[in-house]
């Protein structure tokens, strides 16, 4: 996720401070990962640096950073093109498990098992997201199932793999 | 997760239909209040494992405990009073009598039970309203959408407070709201009432309602959380 794309599209419906922004931030999108007061402020002086952000105003006060942001003409275009911009599909965890399992074969060992083990796992933070979902409200459903849809597709080709080890490890040690 | 304070048991079961085994010494065990998933390929044997521990099917070999009584060792009467008080039922199309209500579907197994109907009906529509659809008591199954239509069957399901209830692929001809839906209704009302669910499913989704899982594959089981555990 792009982190300086998101706060700049949480300044669009009005300047904020930096620690306003962080809390908005995890309220909005950040349940496993809250920013880190420290990526807020270098976000936030590098959108400043690239003019896509401004200084609306500055308080006094005995915390760090007092500094009151707004977005510019620029930084709304930038968030615009952003969100319009498709993002690029990414296989990132078939390559790593797909060399497990591969592995697996070549060194004698079980790569079922290597399969199984991946499943519980993936099926152990499905029940994660499935309880949050079952407590939450509709942003958390809707964030919840976007990421069980994802761990859906990796467990279908988990089972696709399952079913073609035999063929697989005789290709693998020709 | 072991087999001490379970209430369904079944270690080493064997079955085969002619020369194909279906089941080549899975295991099985659930506790009451306890969603377990059993998971696996089709072919796998999963619905069979679930026919053998429902008292359905009769395995070759092996040995199923039910609330510490032999399942075999039950006569066939027995074992049908079982599946009509203690068991309760839900399959892939809900499979509905089309000919009765709504309401009188749900009722079916309290009045073969020998409760009297208007009490049947009674305790029936408070079980549809629980599944949100005591509105459609009086339509006909032909009469109400898919989904809806399982709610029904799930509210079928719980209408005895069966001890365990047996799910075959519950979800498996509903899009994924309703499919989301009729799981969370049909864990919360088991769990509010400690029934045990045992739940044959090849989604990933459905599965994680469950508490744990099953894999079964070439008629074999294996219980992950309990080899993780050990």
């Amino acid at each position: 996720m792009s982190i300086g794309h998101t706060l700049l599209g949480l300044l669009e419906s009005g300047p904020r401070h930096g620690y306003d922004l962080k809390r908005a931030f995890d309220e909005k999108f950040g349940h496993d990962r809250p920013l880190h007061y420290g990526q807020v402020y270098s976000t936030m002086s590098r959108l400043l640096k690239n003019g896509l952000v401004e200084v609306d105003g500055v308080e006094a006060g005995g915390g760090p950073e007092r500094k009151r942001y707004a977005i510019t003409e620029a930084g709304v275009t930038d968030v615009e093109t952003w969100i319009r911009q498709p993002e690029k599909p990414e296989p990132y965890l078939q390559s790593t498990l797909y060399t497990k399992v591969v592995l697996a074969l070549l060194t004698g060992r079980d790569a079922g098992d290597v399969l199984d083990t991946q499943r519980a796992e993936h099926l152990r933070l499905m029940r994660v997201l499935t309880d949050r979902k079952r407590h939450g409200d509709l942003s958390d459903q809707l964030i919840c199932d976007h990421a069980l849809f994802h761990l859906e597709a990796d467990l279908r080709w988990l089972e696709l793999t399952a079913a073609r080890l035999v063929q697989l490890a005789s290709e693998v040690r020709k | 997760m072991t087999p001490a304070g379970s209430l369904l048991v079944a270690q080493d079961l064997h079955k085969s239909y002619g020369p194909t085994p279906a089941l080549d010494g899975a295991g099985f065990s659930i506790h009451p209040g306890e969603v377990v998933a059993v998971m696996g390929p089709s072919g796998s044997g999963k619905s069979t494992l679930l026919h053998c521990l429902a008292g359905i099917v009769t395995p070759d070999s092996g040995t199923i405990r039910y609330d510490g009584r032999e399942l075999s060792a039950m006569s066939d009467a027995e074992r049908s009073a079982l599946r009509r008080t203690e068991f309760g039922f839900v399959f892939q199309f809900g499979q509905l009598v089309p000919e009765l209500t709504c309401v009188e579907n749900v009722a079916l197994p309290l009045r073969l039970t020998g409760v009297k109907r208007k009490e049947a009906e009674r305790r029936s529509l408070e079980w549809m309203e629980r599944l949100e659809v005591a509105d459609l008591g009086h339509k006909r199954p032909g009469e109400v959408s898919g989904g809806q239509g399982q709610r029904v069957a799930v509210a079928r399901s719980l209408v005895t407070q069966p001890r365990v209830i047996f799910a075959d692929e519950p979800t498996g001809a509903l899009d994924s709201l309703n499919g989301e839906r009729v799981m969370q209704l049909l864990t919360e009302a088991a769990r509010s009432t400690n029934a045990a669910v045992v739940l044959v499913t090849h989604e990933a989704r459905v599965a994680a309602y469950s508490d744990r899982e099953i894999v079964v594959r070439d008629g074999k089981s294996r219980d992950m959380m309990l080899e993780h555990s050990v």
